[in-house]
C-alpha cells in the first residue's frame, strides 16, 4: 500500500517527478500510516541511536547495502531479507532522510532503485532540517513486524554504469561531482576527508565538475527547478534528453546528482557510475585528465 | 598483543564480551563519555590536530607531564562513531607512562570487534587517530630526555 504524494508544495510542483519528494510537514502528518515506512540512512553508523523520527529504521548503506565480500550491492536475496527484516513490502511508500544533506539517503534511494521498488522518496532537507525545525526525535528502537519482501534480481542496466560503459560513453555528458581540488588532481579525496584508494588523480576527460552540494540550499533543501537548471543546463552544458553519467569517488555523492538529474530535472538516461574515481583513478590505462579544465576525450 | 596495557586491554574485552549489535552500544556510551576539552586547550585550536583520516571533524591534543600521557579530544555530536573511538583512546591512554603509551599495538583499533559492526573504512579513522596521537606524545617528549 502507498500512501498520497505531498502535493502541497509549491516548489515540487516545478520538479520532473515532484512525487520523489516529500517536506517535513508532510513527514510529520503522515508518521504513523499504514503503508509508510521511514528509513534513516547515515554516513554515522551510530547517529541514528543517538536519536532518530520516531518509527523509523535505520539501513546503513556500509554493512547493509554493500556485499561485505564483493565489490558490490546486496543481491536479490540480500535485499529481500534486508527489507523483510525492515518491516518493508513492496507496494510501500518509502521515505529517506539522512544527515549530510541527504548525501547517503539519496544513495540508498538510488540502490533502492536498482532493485525497482517502485515508491522510494527523499525527506526534502533530510535529518538537520527536521532537527532545526525543533521536530521530534527518540532513542526507541522500533520493532518491525517482519515482511516477505520478495526477491526481486536488482536491474544493473538502467541506472548503474559500469567502467566499460563509461569508456562506451565518452563523447556524451559526464558529470564529476567532486570537490574542485579532486577534479583538477591536486588530490585523491574530498578535502577533509581520508586520502584512499586511487593510484592517480584527475578526471575523466571531458567531464564537467559540478560538485554535488551545489543542489542544495543552505537549509539543506533541494534548489528549486530554476536555480537547478542554470546549475545543470547553463552552468555544465546538458541538453534536454542528454544521456548522462555521474561519478564521483564511490558513487555515493554522485547517487545525489543522480536523484537531481533524473526526479527533479526528469533527465532519463542518467546513470551513476559507481565504480568512480576509485575504480578509474587505480585502472590500467584508462584516460585521464588533470587541471580544471574538462579536456578533450582522446582519439580511439 | 603483549604489549596492551591494562586500561585498553580491558576496553577491548568488554567489548568483545558482547555479541555485535550491543557493541555498537557500548561504542555509543563510549561518544557520550567524551568529555569537553579542557578550558586551558578549549580557546587553543592552534594546539589541537586534526584527524584527517577521521570523516568527522575530530581534534586530539596529547600532553605529557613528566612520564605522564593525557589525551584529550573534541568532535561534534552529530559524529558519535568518531566521538567513540576517540574517547576509547583518552580514556586508554590517559594515565600511561609514554612507554606504554607508545607500545600499543597500531592495530589496537581492529582487534576491538568492531570492523564488520562498523565497516572497516571507519576503523582506519580509528586507526588515523591512534598513529596521530602516537606521533603527538614522540613529539612532546623528543628532546626532553
Amino acid at each position: 500500500m502507498s500512501v498520497a504524494a505531498d502535493d502541497r508544495q509549491q516548489k515540487f510542483a516545478g520538479y520532473a517527478h515532484p512525487d520523489r519528494l516529500v517536506s517535513t510537514q508532510w513527514l510529520a502528518d503522515h508518521l504513523g500510516e499504514p503503508g509508510l515506512v521511514v528509513v534513516e540512512s547515515d554516513e554515522d553508523v551510530l547517529l541514528y541511536e543517538t536519536g532518530h523520527i520516531p518509527g523509523a529504521v535505520k539501513v546503513d548503506w556500509h554493512t547493509e547495502l554493500n556485499d561485505p565480500v564483493i565489490r558490490d550491492y546486496v543481491d536479490g536475496e540480500g535485499f529481500a531479507a534486508l527489507l523483510s527484516r525492515k518491516g518493508i513490502s513492496r507496494d510501500d511508500t518509502v521515505v529517506i532522510y539522512g544527515d549530510k544533506n541527504n548525501w547517503w539517503a539519496a544513495y540508498a534511494l538510488w540502490v533502492f532503485s536498482l532493485f525497482g521498488h517502485r515508491d522510494v522518496r527523499l525527506l526534502d532537507g533530510g535529518r538537520d532540517l527536521w532537527i532545526a525545525e525543533g521536530r521530534p526525535l527518540t532513542t526507541d528502537a522500533p520493532v518491525p513486524s517482519p515482511t516477505e519482501y520478495p526477491v526481486i534480481e536488482r536491474d544493473d542496466t538502467v541506472l548503474r554504469a559500469y567502467k566499460d560503459d563509461v569508456l562506451a560513453h565518452l563523447g556524451n555528458p559526464l558529470i564529476d561531482v567532486r570537490s574542485p581540488e579532486e577534479f583538477d588532481g591536486s588530490r585523491t579525496s574530498a578535502p577533509a576527508y581520508p586520502e584512499e584508494g586511487a593510484l592517480r588523480a584527475g578526471h575523466i576527460p571531458s567531464a564537467q565538475n559540478v560538485p554535488w552540494a551545489k543542489a542544495v540550499a543552505a537549509d539543506g533543501t533541494f534548489r528549486p527547478r530554476a536555480e537547478l537548471e542554470e546549475i545543470y543546463l547553463a552552468g555544465a552544458g546538458l541538453t534536454p534528453g542528454a544521456d548522462v553519467i555521474a561519478y564521483c569517488r564511490i558513487g555515493e555523492r554522485s547517487a545525489h546528482t543522480w536523484f537531481v538529474l533524473q526526479h527533479l530535472l526528469g533527465f532519463e538516461n542518467v546513470r551513476n557510475y559507481d565504480g568512480s574515481w576509485t575504480e578509474w583513478g587505480s585502472a590500467v590505462r584508462v584516460p585521464i585528465v588533470t587541471g580544471a579544465e574538462p579536456g578533450a576525450v582522446p582519439v580511439r | 598483543m603483549t604489549d596492551l596495557p591494562a586500561s585498553l586491554a580491558e576496553i577491548r574485552d568488554d567489548f568483545l564480551a558482547l555479541p555485535e549489535p550491543q557493541r555498537l552500544q557500548l561504542l555509543l556510551e563510549f561518544a557520550n563519555e567524551l568529555p569537553e576539552l579542557p578550558e586551558r586547550l578549549a580557546g587553543h585550536p592552534e594546539l589541537q590536530e586534526r584527524v584527517a583520516e577521521c570523516q568527522s571533524p575530530v581534534y586530539i591534543v596529547l600532553e605529557v607531564d613528566g612520564d605522564t600521557v593525557a589525551m584529550h579530544a573534541t568532535a561534534p555530536r552529530e559524529a558519535p562513531t568518531t566521538r567513540g573511538f576517540a574517547s576509547i583512546l583518552a580514556q586508554g591512554l590517559t594515565g600511561l607512562s609514554v612507554a606504554d603509551a607508545l607500545a600499543v599495538p597500531d592495530d589496537f583499533p581492529q582487534s576491538l570487534g568492531l570492523t564488520r559492526a562498523v565497516s572497516p573504512l571507519r576503523i582506519a579513522g580509528m586507526t588515523g587517530m591512534l598513529l596521530r596521537a602516537k606521533r603527538q606524545i614522540r613529539a612532546r617528549t623528543a628532546g626532553a630526555a
